[in-house]
């Protein structure tokens, strides 16, 4: 990725050059603001949102008001930070939901752009909060794509509308009108209709996607378009709003390494607001888009919030409260050891929310060397303990942990690892259930399971058990914060490059510096 | 299609009527240049090349400036060579690419035109992953009319399903297979592995003619990262640029052809059958600049 940073590698180099100096002059941002341009052109934010958005950051970066308090580097991150998080649509917009049911929500885009997904997703993401979604397969163009919305829906656990073989046979507008009808029947409170993929500059599906938009009427039309898309997002764009109007945005494909440049273009030229972010493969990787995350997302500010509310959604709460009692009466088994890998698998790739740490952009390379198999290699070795062993590991003698390593594949080395650092994970939360403050020793340069298995007991273990939510939330925000700090720190230790953390250029700490004053200003 | 909408033409009605070369005339063909995802480096490059080709041939004349353009546009694209090299029998044609790019319709439509070569074609569906991929690809396989190997059972190991296809192909004597691949986004390490065992399995048998990486037009600068992690990992040996039917340009295959030296060797534009066509540098450079 030497060549091709993105966004925010890009301008993190910027601010490198620019955080060894003391002032602004006129001539700085002048360049600073050429590279932000670049950055942001390389970034696929169209030609006009670009020409906008360093008008006025060198504009604002000129004027005297200023924050002095900060260094020059800081000042222009809060000034990008902040004309970023404007045109992202500072405040975030939830879905509409009709007065009177069924809520009706509708498809559009290129093709694929990821509809058929989507509309799986966000199904699945509505039935969890109790909707009943019905599924209309209105897309009879593309082949099959009626079978493939009918083992989504099957993936989803929620009910498919399709009365149409596809395939060119059908009509689009026909089958949406009926499955408004057949949502009132049946109770289905919400209705989402896929349609067709088509081209912003093909009349005649534009022409039909407008004629389906007015027999249902949907509360809400959804343009779903792919984040790596360049320059044409603007033509798209209007297209699709001349044709069917859409309400809302959703970004898909947000997983790869293009971060978002369609965003800030669609934003900026459409003024419609992004509602959701579509980020893998899975049927579950859908959240709600947030612009201020967005924003920190493209400086390399980390996506702490969303890492944090992941990680709430996967942990139970109850379990957590039972396993600090564990940590606080010495009572901490393997076996709950192997129950939390376990759960903190459930919440998604540990790659994934590792990536979401500030400063990970530039522990890429190290993401990418760790390895999730380590995980597995550890359940397996934690598996191939007897139940007396797993509860009891001071049981563990020599001929006992032959017998293991050769159940589960691995080297007696490798189960001696696991136990020591099984023992120093449990000595050290146990000090910090009982109140003591975290003394991280075997955070230094570190084998990849031991950054895994640690953070994530870190994670959990230190959340906040306070019974209000806000004060949790907020508590757990500070954790992870700080975990966050930690792991940027250690991982440059390992990297074995310059020997000093601040001849590597922004160190984790400036890193850190900034997203406070960020989060401060805010 | 009567109009190419996806020309510069009318980017440059404007620029070209005016009667001499302005300083206007630079900033719009930068703009131009831009907004057809060139991509900043391949536009200023494009652009010192022409003010210093302007400055030789001391005109002023926007027409030879927009004719220079088309043979700079050309010269770059034509430095590759796009032939589709499939003399070994059989033929093995691997199709790879990240999610949504058109890889299972080019399948469709590469079968199609192959088969107006007279040539035994077997189609392999070894995307087992994205729910009904095997059942479109069999829609196109039926209407190119060729043979197609499906997975025995659902989600099963996309490399035996390229595997059998293979093994078909070389037992009942096809002389050219085609195998689909699930589309992954190139940051998947775990996926983009997968699909370096899909070819390692296939060479077992026989060696792979041709990797065809699909580029979706309407991509931005990010095509170039995904041609060189497609690069390192299945060893892409040519490009297909999809969906210029769009209004999107698709300017960024010159930078991914430069910076990773693979050719583009089809281009598809439609949605019917016959939709796909060979590269030719004269005729992309003509529609682009019009």
């Amino acid at each position: 990725m030497a060549t091709f940073g993105s966004l925010s590698a890009r301008l993190t180099e910027t601010f490198k050059n620019l955080r060894t100096k003391g002032k602004l002059t006129a001539a700085d941002v002048d360049g600073t603001v050429r590279e932000i341009r670049r950055a942001l052109l390389e970034a696929d934010v169209s030609l006009d949102v670009v020409k906008d958005f360093t008008a006025k950051v060198r504009e604002r970066a000129l004027s005297d008001d200023v924050n002095q308090a900060l260094n020059p580097a800081q000042q222009v991150v809060q000034i990008v930070n902040e004309e970023l998080v404007q045109i992202l649509g500072g405040e975030q917009r939830r879905l509409e939901f009709a007065k009177k049911p069924p809520t009706i929500i509708m498809l559009a885009g290129l093709q694929g752009a990821g509809k058929t997904t989507l509309a799986g997703k966000l199904a699945k993401w509505l039935a969890k909060d109790g909707h009943t979604p019905l599924l209309v397969a209105a897309d009879l163009q593309r082949p099959n794509a009626v079978t493939q919305l009918s083992v989504v829906a099957d993936q989803a656990g929620v009910a498919v509308f399709a009365p149409e073989p596809g395939n060119g046979v059908g009509d689009p507008v026909k089958v949406a009108k009926d499955s408004v009808k057949f949502a009132q029947a049946k109770q289905y409170d919400t209705v989402i209709v896929d349609t067709a993929g088509r081209l912003g500059i093909d009349e005649e599906l534009m022409k039909q996607a407008s004629n389906i938009r007015k027999a249902i009427d949907p509360d809400e039309v959804l343009f779903v378009i792919d984040a790596m898309i360049g320059q044409d997002a603007v033509n798209t764009a209007t297209a699709f709003q001349k044709g069917v109007d859409f309400t809302g945005v959703v970004l898909t494909k947000l997983d790869g390494d293009a971060r978002g440049g369609a965003a800030l273009s669609i934003r900026g030229v459409t003024g419609r607001p992004i509602l959701f972010a579509s980020t893998g493969e899975r049927l579950e990787d859908f959240e709600p888009f947030y612009p201020d995350r967005m924003a920190s997302r493209i400086l390399d500010l980390g996506d702490i919030l969303t890492l944090i509310e992941q990680a709430q959604e996967a942990f139970d709460e109850q379990e957590a409260i039972k396993v600090a009692e564990k940590f606080a009466t010495d009572s901490f088994t393997l076996d709950d050891f192997l129950k939390q890998m376990q759960q903190l698998r459930g919440a998604g790739s540990i790659k994934k929310m590792m990536g979401m740490l500030p400063g990970a952009g530039k522990l890429k390379e190290q993401l990418e060397n760790f390895d999730e198999r380590e995980i597995i290699h550890t359940e397996a070795i934690i598996q191939s303990m007897t139940p007396a062993e797993r509860s009891n590991p001071k049981l563990l003698n020599g001929s006992r942990r032959l017998r293991i390593a050769k159940g589960c594949g691995m080297t007696v080395t490798d189960v001696n690892q696991l136990v020591n650092r099984f023992e120093q994970a449990a000595k050290m939360m146990k000090t910090v259930a009982k109140g003591g403050v975290p003394q991280m020793p075997g955070m230094g340069p570190m084998a990849a399971m031991s950054h895994g298995g640690k953070k994530k007991q870190q994670t959990k273990k230190k959340g906040s058990r306070s019974g209000n939510p806000a004060k949790r939330a907020v508590e757990n925000a500070g954790i992870a914060e700080r975990s966050a700090t930690n792991s940027a720190g250690s991982s440059f230790g390992v990297s074995g490059g310059p020997s000093s953390p601040s001849a590597t250029g922004p160190s984790a700490e400036d890193m850190e510096a900034i997203g406070k004053m960020l989060g401060g200003g805010r | 299609m009567a109009e190419r909408s996806w020309s510069f033409a009318s980017a440059f009605r404007g620029m070209f009527s005016s009667p001499t070369i302005t300083e206007e005339t630079w900033d719009d063909l930068e703009t131009a240049l831009i907004t057809a995802d060139f991509g900043p480096d391949v536009t200023e490059a494009v652009l010192d090349e022409l003010r210093a080709s302007v400055a030789k041939f001391n005109t002023t004349d926007p027409a030879d400036l927009k004719r220079m353009l088309r043979e700079n546009i050309e010269e770059r694209l034509a430095k590759f060579d796009p032939t589709l090299h499939l003399s070994e029998r059989p033929a093995v044609i691997l199709v790879v690419g990240v999610n949504g790019v058109g890889k299972t319709t080019t399948i469709g439509k590469l079968a199609n035109y192959l088969r107006n070569f007279d040539k035994r074609i077997l189609i392999g569906a070894a995307d087992t992953f994205r729910a009904a991929a095997v059942e479109q690809l069999a829609t196109w396989a039926e209407r190119a009319k060729v043979e197609i190997v499906k997975p025995e059972q659902a989600g099963q190991d996309p490399a035996s399903v390229a595997f059998q296809t293979v093994e078909r192909a070389i037992r009942d004597g096809y002389e050219i297979v085609l195998v689909d691949t699930a589309g992954r986004l190139q940051t998947k390490g775990g996926l983009m592995d997968e699909l370096t065992k899909v070819k390692r399995v296939i060479e077992k048998q026989a060696p792979v003619a041709e990797v065809l990486l699909v580029l979706d037009a309407t991509t931005g600068q990010n095509g170039l990262a995904q041609a060189e992690a497609f690069i390192e990992h299945a060893g892409v040996s040519g490009l297909v640029l999809t969906k210029l039917d769009g209004s999107a340009k698709g300017g960024f295959v010159l930078s991914v052809q430069e910076k990773t030296g693979l050719p583009i060797k089809l281009i598809g534009q439609g949605e019917g059958i016959s939709d796909l066509t060979g590269f030719t540098p004269h005729v992309f450079a003509q529609q682009l600049v019009g």
